[in-house]
């Protein structure tokens, strides 16, 4: 069996060294002392289990967990309790949380083994657990090996492209594996709004809106670009201005 | 126990009764044409029943407190009693006549008595009604005194014990890694996590701590977080010798370098470093600064919250408007300044 251990600590990574030193079985491929790293490596390493902390620099365990897309299997290593029920949503093998002892580290292990082979939780699901709060705050993307992080307060507006969204913020464009009802349901919907099957705009970035054809109009953005508005969803803009 | 009474002040009060007791002689003398001794042994005995007639208006005030609502009824219960009292008095100013069996008429002069005396007892009741207003306010204010000192109390046991957990568990945690790799660096660890927790429940008991203490306090909570982050956190202090022995509210700086610790440092994958400064101004206080690096690409929300929110209360509560907070990102730097008025301890 690999496992990979990631952890901002230095301590807390050597502590599962030595845990894990007990089982030769076992090889490490990677540690990996932030979110940027984790990512990287369990792409090109495809480890069986991840040892995984929850608050770290750049991008948190759920986020690190997101973007390597499911399919390896994970136990959280954190002292807060308070991330149990997401640990939970992204179907965690366990929960460790600091400081552990020997017996607690060996039953999570052992409830690993039991479980490696087992089918994993679809990505868009990943994601949908990985929101914090209420809302999303940011999302965040991988393009082959790297990372982007988007703040949602610099998104201007997301179009659905098959399995994909391409999200527009600043002039740049991402695509992002998720469906744009997966994307709609983590945005406030006070600042953001379903103006078309296939659009979500921020409604701030909105200046006008003209008319197209009779069922539908075109909403203009502030950089000039215009978007499709349906029906439906001229209804819920109008709704949300409260006219 | 009417206030009067119980403030002591009663002689104070019949000797305002003796202008009273000389217009009521004046009046005697005057219609009645009664001698001033005639007159005033008359008046004397009236106006002594009469001021204490006056003092028992109070529980009838009382009884009936001033609302708006109310307003009619009120004026009727009062001016009604102020008619039976008022008649009262008249009736007994005619009694003394007649026990001193004293000349000339008095008749001629009860509608004047009368008259004074309603407007003597109504202008008690307004005095009374003064005098519970007054007492309402200082109870008010001392209510309010009391729960500020309470909340002052309940936010300092709410910051001790929001030090504890997640720093306890992480620290304990680095701990019990520490055990097998270097004994000597686990136990040094330990000592250093209960010496911070012991002054930590010491120092919240006192009303107020020479910096020197408090930045002691900052300095041991920061090398437990370094054996935590090892070199990641660089610890920088500027404090000028002339500061240390300034008062501060006890814990005042823990939750700044709290959160510089765990919204600056904890956010960063390259090292950070945390600066704590102070120096004296012109007016003899001091500013206080609590610096560190930060990534500013973390949601400025997740940066400052309850720590900054309590640290502002706790100076408005010691200090009222004369220590002023300012916090907010600089070029790549977080920082935090706190600015006290003199407050220096002056019995070292």
């Amino acid at each position: 069996m690999t496992v990979m251990i990631v952890d901002d600590e230095e301590l807390a990574r050597s502590l599962l060294r030595e845990m894990l030193a007990d089982h030769p079985e076992i090889e490490i491929l990677a540690e990996c002392a932030n979110g940027f790293e984790a990512v990287k490596a369990a792409a090109q390493r495809k480890p069986d289990l991840l040892f995984l902390d929850v608050q770290m620099p750049k991008l948190d365990g759920f986020e690190v967990l997101e973007l390597i897309g499911g399919g390896i299997p994970v136990i959280f290593v954190t002292a807060y309790d308070t991330y149990a029920m997401r640990a939970f949503e992204v179907h965690a093998i366990d929960y460790l949380l600091k400081p552990f002892g020997k017996d607690r580290f060996e039953a999570a292990l052992a409830r690993a083994r039991g479980r490696l082979g087992e089918a994993m939780p679809a990505p868009a699901e990943l994601a949908a657990a990985a929101r914090s709060s209420p809302y999303l705050e940011r999302i965040v993307v991988k393009d082959g090996a790297r990372v982007h992080i988007i703040p949602v307060s610099k998104l201007d507006y997301a179009e659905a492209q098959d399995d994909y969204v391409m999200l527009v913020s600043a002039g740049k464009t991402y695509l992002k594996q998720q469906t744009i009802s997966g994307l709609e349901a983590c945005l406030d919907p006070r600042q953001f709004i379903r103006i078309h099957r296939s659009y979500i705009v921020k409604l701030e970035r909105v200046v006008k809106m003209e008319p197209y054809t009779k069922d539908s109009r075109i909403a203009v953005l502030s950089d000039g670009k215009q978007l499709p508005v349906s029906r439906a969803g001229y209804q819920r803009l109008t709704a949300l201005l409260g006219e | 126990m009417h206030p009067i009474v119980r403030s002591g002040k009663l002689w104070l009060y019949l000797v305002s009764w003796v202008p009273v007791v000389y217009a009521l002689s004046l009046i005697l003398v005057e219609q009645s044409r009664l001698s001033w001794l005639a007159g005033i042994t008359v008046s004397g005995p009236l106006c002594l029943v009469y001021a204490f007639i006056c003092l028992s208006s109070w529980y009838v005030c009382l009884g009936l407190p001033l609302r708006r609502e109310q307003l009619p009824r009120l004026l009727i219960s009062h001016l009604g009693s102020a008619v039976g009292v008022g008649g009262l008095w008249t009736a007994l100013a005619k009694g003394l006549f007649v026990l001193f069996a004293l000349g000339g008429s008095i008749n001629a002069v009860l509608p004047s008595i009368f008259g004074m005396g309603i407007v003597l007892y109504l202008l008690a009741v307004s005095v009374h009604y003064v005098l519970i207003a007054v007492e309402a306010s200082q109870e008010a204010q001392a209510r309010e005194a009391e729960a500020r000192l309470l909340a002052g109390e309940a936010e300092l046991r709410a910051i001790k014990a929001q030090i504890n957990p997640h720093f306890l568990f992480n620290s304990l945690h680095s701990i019990s890694a520490l055990t097998s790799i270097d004994g000597a660096k686990a136990r040094e660890m330990c000592v250093l996590l209960s010496g911070f927790l012991r002054s930590t429940l010491g120092l919240g008991e006192k009303p107020a701590i020479p910096l020197e203490e408090e930045l002691a306090l900052a300095r041991s909570y920061l090398a437990i977080e370094k054996v935590r982050f090892g070199a990641r956190l660089q610890v920088e202090e500027a404090v000028a010798p002339e500061c240390v022995r300034h008062l501060v509210p006890p814990l005042l700086l823990q939750p700044l370098v709290e959160n510089a610790v765990l919204h600056g440092i904890a956010n960063l994958i390259e090292p950070g470093f945390i600066r704590i400064s102070a120096r004296r101004n012109s007016d003899e206080g001091v500013t206080i600064t609590v610096e560190n690096s930060f990534d500013a690409e973390v949601p400025a929300k997740n940066r400052s919250g309850f720590g900054l929110a309590s640290v502002r209360k706790r100076l408005q509560a010691r200090y009222g408007g004369d220590a002023t907070l300012g916090a907010g990102p600089g070029e790549g730097t977080y920082r935090v300044e706190l600015r006290l008025p003199a407050d220096e301890d002056a019995n070292r």
